[in-house]
C-alpha cells in the first residue's frame, strides 16, 4: 500500500488512520489470534495447568527480552545473554555444592540467599564487561558482545569440565537447602518465577517512563550526539543497560537451574535469539530509539505461544522453526510499513498546511 | 538572439510540492524549461532550487503535483529512468568514484561491452576522450578520478553528463570550482548544446554569469516561485529582488539597555586538528550579561569548534573558561551545562533535536533534574515548564506530546531554544541560529534574543551572515582560520573591515605582517 500514488493518498488519509491503529496494536492482536487458535486447535490447551507451565516458559524469555529491549533501544544489541544464563547457573551450583574453599582448610558455604545475591552480581559484572568495551573501548556492541558470548560460554564448560553439577538439593548442616523454591515454590497459587517477572516487569516499565534515566535511554537511541550536547551521560546510560540486560539474564539462570535441581553449563544456548525475537516483535526498533517493556512481554508471550502449542498439536518442531521466523519477519514488515505510512500521512498534512 | 523566437516547452512541473521531515522545500512551483535554451535557475541558499532539481531528475519524488514530458505525465522514481526519459543532470556535490577512471566514471552503469559480457575499456575511453576533447580539459581518459584537481573532476562529472546524450540536462552549480577559462570552455560547450536543440537548466549564484548565459530566469525564494521572465526583460536589481523579497528581514531593535559585569570568559582556547595543525587557535574572549556578541566568520573558520570547546565536547581542548568570575574546572557537557552554560548547535537534526521524540521530551531532556523528585519524574511540574516554554517563545505545535520531527525547521528550532532554556543558562552560545528557517521564525528567534539578552543572560552567536551579525550584536568578533582576527563595537563596525578580517589567514594574502 505504500507504493499507491500520491493523490490517491490524501483521499486514503482518514483510512489510513483506522489502519494505522490497527497496525499499531498489531503484537496485542497478534496475541489475541494465537490464544483463539490454539484453544481451538489443541485440546486442553486453556486449562488452568497448561496456562501456568505455559507462563513459566514464557516467562524465562520474558526476563532476556526486558533486558534486551533496553539495549536495543540504545542502539546496541547483546548477544552475550545466552552464555550469562549458562555461566550463572553454573556459578549458582557450584556454591551450592561445593562453596568456596579458601585454600587453608576452611570451605565457605552460602546459604540460598546469599548465592542467589552472588550470581545475581556476576551477572551484573559480566554486563559491565559488555558496557565498558563498548563504552570505554569504542567496540561496536554487536563485536563486544559476541567476544564475551564465547567467553563466558567457555567459563561455564570450564567451571565443571564440561560436566554437570546435579542434585543441587544442599545440606542441612550447611545451611545451602532451599534452592528449589525459585523454581518450583508457589506464591498465592502462581508460581515464584511469575511474581519474580511480574516485579521486574512492573520495576522496568516505570523506569523506561517516569524516571530521567529512562527517558535518556530513549534519547541516547534516538540521537545520541543530540542527547550527548543536551547533557546526558550517554556511557552511564549504556552501561546501566547492558548491566540490566546481564542482571535479567543472571535471574534465568538461577530460575532454570532451580527449576531442574542441576547446572549444565550448555543452558541458554541461542537464548538471545529469541529474546531479540521478543523485542522485535514487540515493536522495539533495531535501529534504536523505540520500544516498550509491554510490548515486549506480548511479544513473548507470542512466541512463547507459539511454540508451546505448536508442541501440544504435535507439529514436527522442523516446522515450528519454519514458523517462528516467518512471524518474525510478518512482524518488521509491518512494522516497516506502519512506519511509512505514519510518514506518509504526516507528510501530507503538511504539504496540505504549507 | 534567440531568445527572440519563443522555445517550445518541453518540460513542466505543476503546483509540484515537496516537504521533508520538518521543512517544506517546495511549495507549489510550476516550473517550464524550454527547447534550445538555457534556463536559469536563482534563489539564495535554501530556497528550494537543488530539491526542484532532484525532482525533475528523479532523484526525489513530489510529495504532491505533477510532472509533465513533452505534454505527457510522467513519473520518475529513480534517476534511471530519468536518464531513460533523456535528463542528465551534473550535480553540485561531486557524484565520482575516486577509485575508478575517468572513462569508467562517463560509463558507469553504461559500460560498453563486448558479446561476452566483457567491458570494453579501449573502445570506452576512446568514447570518452572524444567528450574530453570537447571540454578541452587535458584529462587523459585512463587517468584515475581521485589523482584529478577538483574543477577537472567537475568537467569529467559534466563530460559524463554530456555523454549521456539527453534532452534535459541540469547544470547545479557547474561553475563553483571552475577557472575562468574553464567557464569560457563550458560556455562553449553550452552554446553547442543549446543548438543542437537540448534544453539546459542552469543553477548558479553568480549573477553576472546568469546574465550572460541565460534565456529564461525563474527565481525561488523559501521555496515558493517568485519570478518567471525572458532574461532579456529582467536586469540585476530585478533578479535581487525577486530573491530577497521587496520587505527587507526584520531584526529586532536593540533597546538600549546597559550590559552589566562580565559573566563569561574564555582563555586561550586551542583545539588541535586531526589534520595537523589547530582548530581553534588561542582564542580569548569576555562576555558580559545582557550583551550579544555576534561572532562572524566564514565556513570553516572554527567558530562551531570554539563553541564545542567551550560546551566541554573535546577532551583534547586546551584553555580556560570562566563563569561570573569563577574558573570552570568542570571537564565534560553535563557538568558545564550545570554550571549555566548552553548551547544551540549548527545542525538541529544531527545534534539539536532527538527527532522520534516528542516535543515535550525534547525540550525538557536538558533539564530533567528539575522535574524529579526522588526519582520520580512529576508530569505535572514537566507540563507546566513545557507548557510554559511553547507559550513564551511561540512554538506553533497543536500537541505536545507529538513528534518534534512532525513540526516546521523554524519550530523546531524554537524546541532546540527552549531545551537550552529550560537548564537556567547564564551564557547561551548560539551556533547559526537562523539558518534553514523561514523569514517569520527568524524575527521570532531574533526577538527573542534581545529578550533574553534584556534579562541579563549573555549570549554568543555565531553566523555566516553579515546582516544579522551587523543588526543584532552588540560587539562583533571575527574568526578566520581558527584564530579571533577582530574585535569590534558596533558603532564602528563596517562590512568592509568584517570582510577583510574573515579573509585574514586565507590564502596568501600579501600584506598580513601590516595587520595587527
Amino acid at each position: 500500500m505504500t507504493d499507491i500514488p500520491a493523490k490517491a493518498a490524501v483521499a486514503s488519509a482518514s483510512s489510513g488512520s483506522v489502519l494505522l491503529t490497527l497496525m499499531k496494536a498489531r503484537t496485542f492482536i497478534a496475541l489475541i489470534a494465537v490464544l483463539v487458535f490454539f484453544s481451538i486447535a489443541a485440546p486442553n490447551f486453556l486449562s488452568a495447568a497448561n496456562l501456568i507451565l505455559m507462563s513459566k516458559h514464557v516467562a524465562l524469555n520474558a526476563f532476556l527480552a526486558m533486558g534486551m529491549t533496553f539495549v536495543i533501544i540504545t542502539g546496541g544489541i547483546d548477544l552475550s545473554v545466552g552464555s550469562i544464563v549458562g555461566l550463572c547457573g553454573m556459578v549458582a551450583g557450584y556454591l551450592v555444592l561445593n562453596g568456596i574453599d579458601l585454600q587453608v582448610g576452611y570451605t565457605i558455604y552460602f546459604n540460598v540467599f546469599e548465592i542467589a545475591l552472588i550470581t545475581l552480581a556476576v551477572g551484573i559484572l559480566i554486563g559491565a564487561v559488555n558496557g565498558l568495551l563498548i563504552t570505554r573501548l569504542n567496540v561496536a556492541p554487536f563485536i563486544a558482545t559476541l567476544g564475551v558470548l564465547y567467553v563466558a560460554r567457555g567459563l561455564a564448560l570450564l567451571s565443571s569440565d564440561g560436566r554437570t553439577f546435579p542434585n543441587l538439593v544442599g545440606k542441612p548442616d550447611l545451611g545451602t537447602t532451599g534452592f528449589g523454591f525459585l523454581g518450583a515454590g508457589r506464591l498465592f497459587g502462581l508460581p515464584v518465577s511469575i511474581w519474580i517477572l511480574v516485579v521486574v516487569a512492573l520495576g522496568a516499565a516505570y523506569l523506561a517512563k517516569y524516571t530521567p534515566l529512562g527517558r535518556h535511554i530513549f534519547a541516547v537511541g534516538g540521537n545520541e550526539r543530540a542527547a550527548r550536547i543536551s547533557g546526558v551521560r550517554v556511557n552511564m546510560v549504556k552501561m546501566f543497560v547492558y548491566m540490566f540486560s546481564g542482571f535479567c539474564a543472571a535471574i534465568v539462570g538461577l530460575i532454570i537451574s532451580s527449576e531442574l535441581m542441576a547446572s549444565h553449563p550448555a543452558t541458554g544456548e541461542s537464548f538471545e535469539l529469541n529474546a531479540i525475537a521478543a523485542a522485535v516483535l514487540g515493536g522495539t526498533s533495531m535501529s534504536g530509539g523505540r520500544g516498550t517493556i509491554g510490548g515486549t512481554i506480548v511479544g513473548a508471550f507470542v512466541i512463547g505461544i507459539l511454540s508451546d502449542g505448536l508442541v501440544m498439536m504435535g507439529v514436527s518442531s522442523f516446522w515450528q522453526m519454519v514458523i517462528k521466523g516467518l512471524v518474525i519477519i510478518v512482524a518488521v514488515v509491518v512494522d516497516q510499513a506502519q512506519r511509512r505510512l505514519q510518514s506518509r500521512v504526516t507528510l501530507m498534512q503538511m504539504a496540505k498546511a504549507g | 538572439m534567440t531568445a527572440a523566437i519563443d522555445h517550445d516547452v518541453i518540460l513542466k512541473l505543476e503546483d509540484v510540492s515537496k516537504v521533508y521531515s520538518g521543512t517544506v522545500a517546495v511549495k507549489r512551483a510550476n516550473f517550464e524549461v524550454r527547447k534550445g535554451a538555457v534556463n536559469v535557475l536563482v534563489g539564495e541558499n535554501g530556497a528550494g532550487k537543488s530539491t526542484l532539481m532532484k525532482i525533475i531528475a528523479g532523484v526525489e519524488q513530489p510529495t504532491l503535483g505533477r510532472i509533465l514530458l513533452e505534454g505527457e505525465e510522467v513519473s520518475f522514481s529513480s534517476s534511471g529512468d530519468a536518464v531513460n526519459r533523456g535528463i542528465g543532470m551534473v550535480f553540485q556535490e561531486l557524484n565520482l568514484f575516486g577509485n575508478l577512471t575517468v572513462a569508467e566514471n562517463i560509463f558507469a552503469t553504461r559500460e560498453i561491452t563486448n558479446r561476452f559480457h566483457k567491458i570494453d575499456s579501449g573502445e570506452q575511453e576512446r568514447r570518452a576522450a572524444e567528450f574530453l576533447e570537447r571540454l578541452e580539459a587535458g584529462i587523459r581518459p585512463d587517468m584515475l578520478v581521485e589523482d584529478l584537481r577538483i574543477g577537472q573532476q567537475q568537467l569529467v562529472e559534466i563530460a559524463k553528463a554530456v555523454s549521456l546524450d539527453a534532452r534535459i540536462l541540469i547544470m547545479d552549480e557547474p561553475t563553483s570550482a571552475l577557472s575562468a577559462a574553464e567557464v569560457e570552455i563550458l560556455f562553449k560547450v553550452i552554446a553547442d548544446l543549446k543548438a543542437r536543440g537540448v534544453a539546459i537548466v542552469y543553477i548558479s549564484h553568480r549573477l553576472e554569469e546568469l546574465i550572460r548565459i541565460g534565456d529564461y530566469i525563474t527565481v525561488l525564494r523559501d521555496g515558493r516561485i517568485t519570478g518567471q521572465e525572458k532574461m532579456k526583460n529582467v536586469d540585476t536589481q530585478w533578479i535581487v529582488r525577486q530573491m530577497i523579497g521587496s520587505d527587507a528581514k526584520d531584526f529586532a531593535k536593540a533597546d538600549g539597555h546597559v550590559p552589566g559585569a562580565e559573566i563569561f570568559r574564555a582563555e586561550d582556547i586551542c583545539l588541535p586538528r586531526v589534520t595537523g595543525g589547530l582548530a581553534v587557535d588561542h582564542v580569548s574572549l569576555s562576555l558580559r550579561a545582557g550583551e550579544i556578541l555576534g561572532i562572524y566568520g566564514l565556513m570553516g573558520a572554527g567558530r562551531s569548534e570554539l563553541f564545542d570547546c567551550i560546551m566541554g565536547r573535546h577532551g583534547h581542548a586546551t584553555g580556560t573558561i570562566f563563569i561570573a568570575g569563577k574558573k570552570v574546572k568542570e571537564r565534560d557537557t553535563t557538568r558545564r551545562i550545570r554550571r549555566g552554560l548552553a548551547l544551540i548547535p549548527e545542525d538541529r537534526q544531527r545534534e539539536g533535536l532527538v527527532s522520534i521524540l516528542s516535543v515535550a521530551s525534547n525540550l525538557t531532556l536538558a533539564s530533567l533534574s528539575r522535574f524529579v523528585r526522588l526519582f520520580h519524574i512529576s508530569g505535572a511540574k514537566e507540563n507546566q515548564a513545557v507548557t510554559q516554554m511553547v507559550r513564551e517563545l511561540a512554538i506553533k505545535v497543536a500537541n505536545p506530546a507529538q513528534e518534534v520531527s512532525s513540526l516546521s525547521g523554524g519550530n523546531q528550532q524554537k524546541v532546540v531554544i527552549g531545551k537550552a532554556l529550560l537548564t537556567g543558562p547564564k551564557v547561551l552560545l548560539m551556533d547559526e541560529p537562523s539558518r534553514g528557517i523561514d523569514v517569520g521564525a527568524k524575527a521570532d528567534v531574533f526577538r527573542t534574543m534581545r529578550k533574553l539578552s534584556r534579562d541579563g543572560l549573555g549570549i554568543l552567536f555565531a553566523t555566516s551572515d553579515l546582516d544579522e551579525v551587523m543588526a543584532l550584536s552588540d560587539r562583533i568578533a571575527v574568526m578566520s582560520n581558527g584564530k579571533l582576527t577582530g574585535m569590534f563595537d558596533r558603532a564602528e563596525a563596517t562590512e568592509a573591515a568584517l570582510v577583510a578580517a574573515s579573509a585574514l589567514g586565507h590564502g596568501p594574502v600579501p600584506h598580513t605582517e601590516n595587520r595587527p
